[in-house]
């Protein structure tokens, strides 16, 4: 009834090929992005923005990177933790070194320099698969960790090794430090999604993005066919890279403010992430915002429920909250194995012939 | 329809709950994670005594205290969630028990006007309140660990500890560099050596390089900031290397019951540096004992009582309880806001007379708050584990730090903290 | 220099001892992924858990006291008994393969044929399951492992080496347990594998699972049988590194050191963790003690990972791993 193709003509072949084919899926994406982008900002608050949009907006970011790597190229990694914290550092020196610099210039080029550091440690999976690639990557983030917390330059040479973010405005109104509003907060994060959800959607479905594909489904076939795996694989993880490396840079500035390399960027993030992008769907842009706000909301409303609600002890509460999440992963699983973006194609497919399904 | 209603039940579940007119006291407990061993008795001690103060006086000047538990299990996010959805409940002031979160809420807690208590951890620099006005790290602080035990160690050899090897066994990360930079001005002062071992977390269950180092190199004092398992698996390969353990001094965050039980006997004559008294020897213990176990009111098992973290949980409350009557006091309300508990905090003065009549005789040292100084007076007690009795001793008199260089450095790090954040200092 | 080099042989057999040590732990993840082709993530929980099991059991701890005590209002803690250290090991390893039992039926049952990478998913939900669920069953407080294993450094070895060398030799007894306890547990293993019915069977479902089961062999009841070695080889990696630390929540960190011998060994041979554990021991204790002067400590974590990458460049699939053979 609301979501139907009858009456759409499509004349051309750009037409066809749109994101959002059925114009009530166009109206509900704008519609959305209305929201978002003029609706909430009005009606945020801190705990909001800090405890549940702005993790959720980030950790999507890292999410959407891993997807690219892992969903649509398949090269399984475990470094995420350290190239965010790649992505944290850089933007930390690029801000103190360059004051009068944007910020969110800042924020692009630790994108850049995540991607190059990206490149290195892509190097090997030319040769490594599968999950023997995962395990080569924690190499990267135990090394990078390590890095950052053994030369005292890339924290400024400060008594404790933390990194504390200084305060920076966008058009005169602060984004970065303590006195952020929480709505400023939100805003930057969102922009950021937005224009990097977009970058990647339009990436996967141009002939990159098939190259990509190409090699996830057989590297070997894919090279017979002309796909140069060299190129394919590094281009997936400079990508990836700048996708983590910028959602890093937003962690650490816009997000916490202060952090320290081994307890931010720890390799229970990197394991994180790669849960969100498993549990959100590979190979799926929607799933990768799905799988960020299912790991990251989940124990926030089990915590509420549990604690705030239910008044339970609060280490019975936390245990509670594994025991459920743990759960919820098997049943999703048994009940759907491609993820939550499968689920909701499925549901999709149900709203299509809804309310008269014959 | 049903899944509307669901939906909504889940945003609401979301948001945070709301607020109550008691003295609210969030506590960032860690009951679970790698470090629950630690966050455990903590947590017991501090919601025991505010408990106790409840039961037997209806609690601090007739308020009744409301002691919210937020779980973060250590970690700095689920820190940051917890402020975020305690602050908005009245909450006085905040103990995050960990360095991580106490760093991401000093900017937030001094934007926004409440207190952070970091009772012996935290950002050193905070003890200069010119610069830190939010920020309380009293009775002392790593640097004056650090300096009280090297004083400790000049005791022992007449004061002279020239050409002396020291070594520092520490945690890979902003809390076991704490000590560095004091440890090298100390030794430039007495003319030691000192050595640096880092351990990164994810590997200090096998220390036995480092371990190996150092019994190749033999130094005449180690001294260790350690936290969580790190703590129990140094003094055990310290043991293994047949150390002499009476050389080996850990921070008072490496000296509880959890890090040398695991070594059984082989831990005996192991020191560490205590802020306050161990032990159940304190008259409070049978207030406990009577208004808070008795009734089935412990937070816990009650089984920690005694125990060298479930004191420091109990003393930290007698300290915030003590801060929010001065705070009573200066302001004459019953029902004080976060910017009085400040006022109270900063001119908190602990005297022998005060902690006898809440029932710590002699178990902390006294010191007075200001203006300029939020790290009180810097002193410790070492004490030693006795293996056979399963107990610690303390085995000195209080030791007093060398403020006259810790005040230095102390003055230098929050200089250049407010040089790098454009913090401009407050007339004291 | 003669000290240089005594300094690093002894460096490197302790590197060796805590090698097998590591293996002790990637051995668990070896048995599952050769048998059902599960990257089993939870398997340093699992550890944490059988050593949770063991020292509860022992102590006579009441399970979920904490949640009975918060739902009853009761104040039970103890069962007020303290069994012998084998029947608390025997009860543990029951408990250990009641839990391969209740894998096998919430989860792999429903699971069969499905691609690796959401058995592993799988295996994330079982661990997030396990670490609550451990916790909420022992507490979170630590438990000093009580069993009567040799600690401290072996005096026999350091006179022994002091007479000949004129430098003691430092030797854990407790490592010198634990190699003896994983040469004991690998050559069972192998023997099992090599020459019992079952491990005929296991070898089968390794090589083909279709094939396996096309000649009548349950893969449900292999499942079951492997996921319990696995837990008992668990037991025994908790019981060699809780003695160090005292068995606490980050015991199960431990898993993170068997990664690389995991990927150096290959992820399908036996032998393979064993030597790929005496590589990573020996090299990562090596290159501490000879770069830690140069480009400071705390090097141990990354370079582990390193080494296996490199050798990993040379056999992509680990020095023992089955060849990969890809058809287009």
């Amino acid at each position: 009834m609301l979501y139907r193709e009858a009456g759409e003509f499509r004349t051309s072949y750009p037409d066809d090929s749109q994101t959002f084919p059925i114009a009530f899926d166009k109206f509900r994406y704008y519609a959305i992005l209305a929201v978002l982008f003029v609706g909430v900002p009005f009606i945020v608050n801190d705990y909001w923005a800090n405890a549940v949009l702005v993790p959720v907006l980030v950790w999507s970011i890292a999410a959407l990177g891993l997807n690219i790597l892992t969903g649509y190229c398949g090269q399984i990694s475990l470094g995420t933790g350290g190239f965010m914290a790649v992505g944290a550092y850089s933007c930390y020196k690029l801000m103190t070194a360059f004051p009068d610099l944007n910020v969110v210039f800042c924020i692009f080029l630790s994108g850049f320099v995540t991607a190059l550091v990206g490149i290195v440690f892509g190097v090997p999976s030319l040769r490594i698969k599968g999950f023997y690639l995962a395990v080569a990557t924690l190499a990267a983030q135990f090394f990078l960790v390590w890095l950052f917390n053994g030369v005292p330059w890339f924290y400024n040479y400060s008594a404790s090794g933390q990194i504390t973010v200084p305060e920076r405005t966008v058009f005169g109104i602060a984004v970065t430090g303590p006195y952020t509003e929480p709505w400023a907060k939100y805003l930057i994060c969102m922009f950021f999604v937005f224009v990097l959800a977009w970058l990647a959607r339009n990436l996967t479905r141009s002939s990159v993005g098939r190259s990509w594909m190409a090699i996830r489904d057989m590297d070997i076939a894919a090279e017979i066919i002309g796909v140069n795996p060299l190129k394919a694989k590094l281009q997936a993880f400079a990508v990836s890279s700048f996708f983590v490396g910028i959602s890093g840079a937003l962690f650490f500035s816009v997000y916490l403010g202060a952090v320290e390399a081994s307890e931010a960027f720890g390799i229970n993030q990197s394991f994180l992430v790669l849960f969100m992008v498993i549990i959100g769907g590979l190979g799926s842009i929607f799933g990768s915002f799905a799988g960020a706000a299912f790991i990251v909301l989940l124990p926030v409303l089990l915590k509420n429920l549990l604690v705030g609600r239910l008044s339970w002890p609060t280490d019975i509460a936390t245990n509670s909250e594994f025991i459920i999440v743990g759960a919820l992963i098997i049943f999703f699983l048994i009940v759907e194995p491609h993820g939550l973006a499968h689920l909701a194609r499925l549901f999709k497919e149900k709203l299509r012939l809804w309310p008269f399904p014959h | 329809m049903k899944l509307n209603v669901t939906v909504a039940a889940l945003i609401c579940s979301l948001a945070a709950p709301v607020a109550h007119a008691d003295l609210v006291i969030p506590w960032l407990s860690y009951r679970t994670g790698p470090f629950s061993p630690s966050g455990i008795p903590a947590g017991d001690g501090f919601h025991d005594y505010f408990s106790l103060l409840n039961e037997r006086d209806g609690g601090i000047g007739g308020v009744p205290i409301n002691v919210i538990d937020c779980e973060t299990a250590y970690n700095t996010q689920k820190g940051v969630e917890c402020y975020e959805s305690t602050k908005g409940q009245g909450s006085l002031l905040y103990q995050p028990l960990s360095t991580g979160i106490t760093y991401q809420l000093i900017p937030k807690g001094t934007a926004e006007g409440i207190p952070i208590f970091s009772m012996g951890y935290g950002r050193t620099a905070a003890a200069d309140g010119r610069y830190f006005p939010w920020v309380f790290n009293f009775p002392a602080h790593y640097w004056d660990g650090a300096s009280i035990a090297i004083k400790h160690i000049l005791d022992l050899n007449g004061g002279d500890i020239a050409g002396k090897k020291i070594t520092l066994v520490h945690l890979n990360a902003a809390y076991g560099r704490e000590p560095i930079p004091t440890l090298q001005a100390l030794a430039e002062v007495h003319g030691f050596e000192v050595d640096f071992v880092p351990i990164d977390f994810a590997s200090s269950q096998e220390q036995k390089s480092q371990w190996l180092d150092i019994r190749r190199k033999k130094p005449d004092y180690i001294l260790m900031w350690g936290w969580g398992i790190m703590n129990a698996v140094a003094i055990q390969e310290a043991a293994n290397i047949r150390y002499p353990m009476e050389n080996f001094i850990g921070i008072w965050w490496s000296g509880s019951e959890n890090d040398v039980l695991p070594a059984g006997e082989r831990a005996h004559g192991y020191k560490a540096l205590a802020l306050h008294r161990p032990g159940k020897g304190a008259p409070i213990f049978d207030d406990l004992q009577e208004y808070v176990f008795d009734k089935g009111l412990a937070a816990g098992t009650g089984e920690h009582a005694g125990t060298v973290l479930y004191n420091r949980g109990a003393y930290g409350a007698m300290l915030t309880a003590e801060a929010i009557k001065t705070a009573q006091e200066i302001h004459g309300v019953a029902e004080i806001t976060p910017a009085m508990m400040r006022d109270g905090l900063e001119n908190l003065v602990m005297t022998e007379e005060k902690m006898a009549a809440n029932g710590f005789p002699n178990f902390g040292p006294s010191f007075a708050v200001s203006c300029e100084n939020h790290g009180g007076g810097g002193e410790a007690w070492i004490q030693q584990w006795d293996a056979h009795a399963t107990e610690w001793k303390l085995i000195t008199d209080l030791i007093q730090s060398d403020k006259e260089l810790i005040n230095r450095l102390v003055r230098e790090d929050a200089e250049k903290y407010a040089a790098e954040n454009n913090i401009e200092p407050r007339d004291c | 220099m003669v000290e240089q080099l005594l300094y690093a042989i002894e460096v490197s057999l302790n590197g060796l001892m805590t090698g097998i040590l590591y293996s002790l732990v990637a051995l668990g993840f070896v048995l599952i992924f050769k048998a059902s082709g599960v990257f089993n993530y939870a398997q340093g929980i699992m550890v944490l858990f059988a050593a949770l099991t063991l020292v509860g059991l022992q102590a006579g701890q009441v399970p979920f006291a904490h949640l009975i005590n918060a739902v009853f209002g009761t104040r039970i803690y103890s069962f007020g008994w303290n069994l012998p250290a084998i029947a608390a090991i025997a009860l543990s390893a029951m408990v250990m393969v009641v839990l391969a039992m209740a894998v096998e039926k919430f989860i792999l049952k429903f699971l069969v044929h499905q691609e690796p990478v959401i058995l592993f998913m799988a295996t994330i939900g079982l661990a997030y399951f396990l670490e609550g669920f451990g916790e909420l069953m022992w507490g979170g407080e630590i438990k000093p492992l009580d069993l009567p294993l040799p600690v401290g450094i072996s005096d026999t070895i350091e006179s022994a080496t002091f007479e000949r060398f004129g430098y003691g030799f430092f030797i854990d007894k407790l490592d010198i347990a634990a190699a003896c306890v994983a040469a004991v547990l690998v050559l069972s293993l192998v023997l099992f594998f090599q020459y019992s019915k079952i491990g005929r069977a296991l070898r089968a479902v390794a090589d083909d699972h279709q094939a396996a089961l096309s000649v009548g062999i349950s893969l449900r009841y292999i499942w079951v049988v492997i996921w319990s070695i696995a837990g008992i080889v668990g037991l025994a990696a908790g019981i060699m590194w809780g003695a160090k630390s005292g068995v606490q929540f980050s015991l199960s960190l431990i898993a993170l050191k068997a990664l690389p011998v995991l990927m150096l060994g290959g992820f399908t041979s036996i032998p393979g963790a064993i030597l790929g554990g005496i590589i990573i021991g020996v090299g990562e204790k090596l290159f501490d003690f000879f770069m830690n002067p140069i480009i400071g400590g705390a090097t141990e974590n990354w370079f582990a990972y390193m080494l296996a990458l490199i050798f990993l460049v040379f056999r992509p699939q680990g020095l023992f791993g089955e060849r990969i053979i890809e058809r287009v």
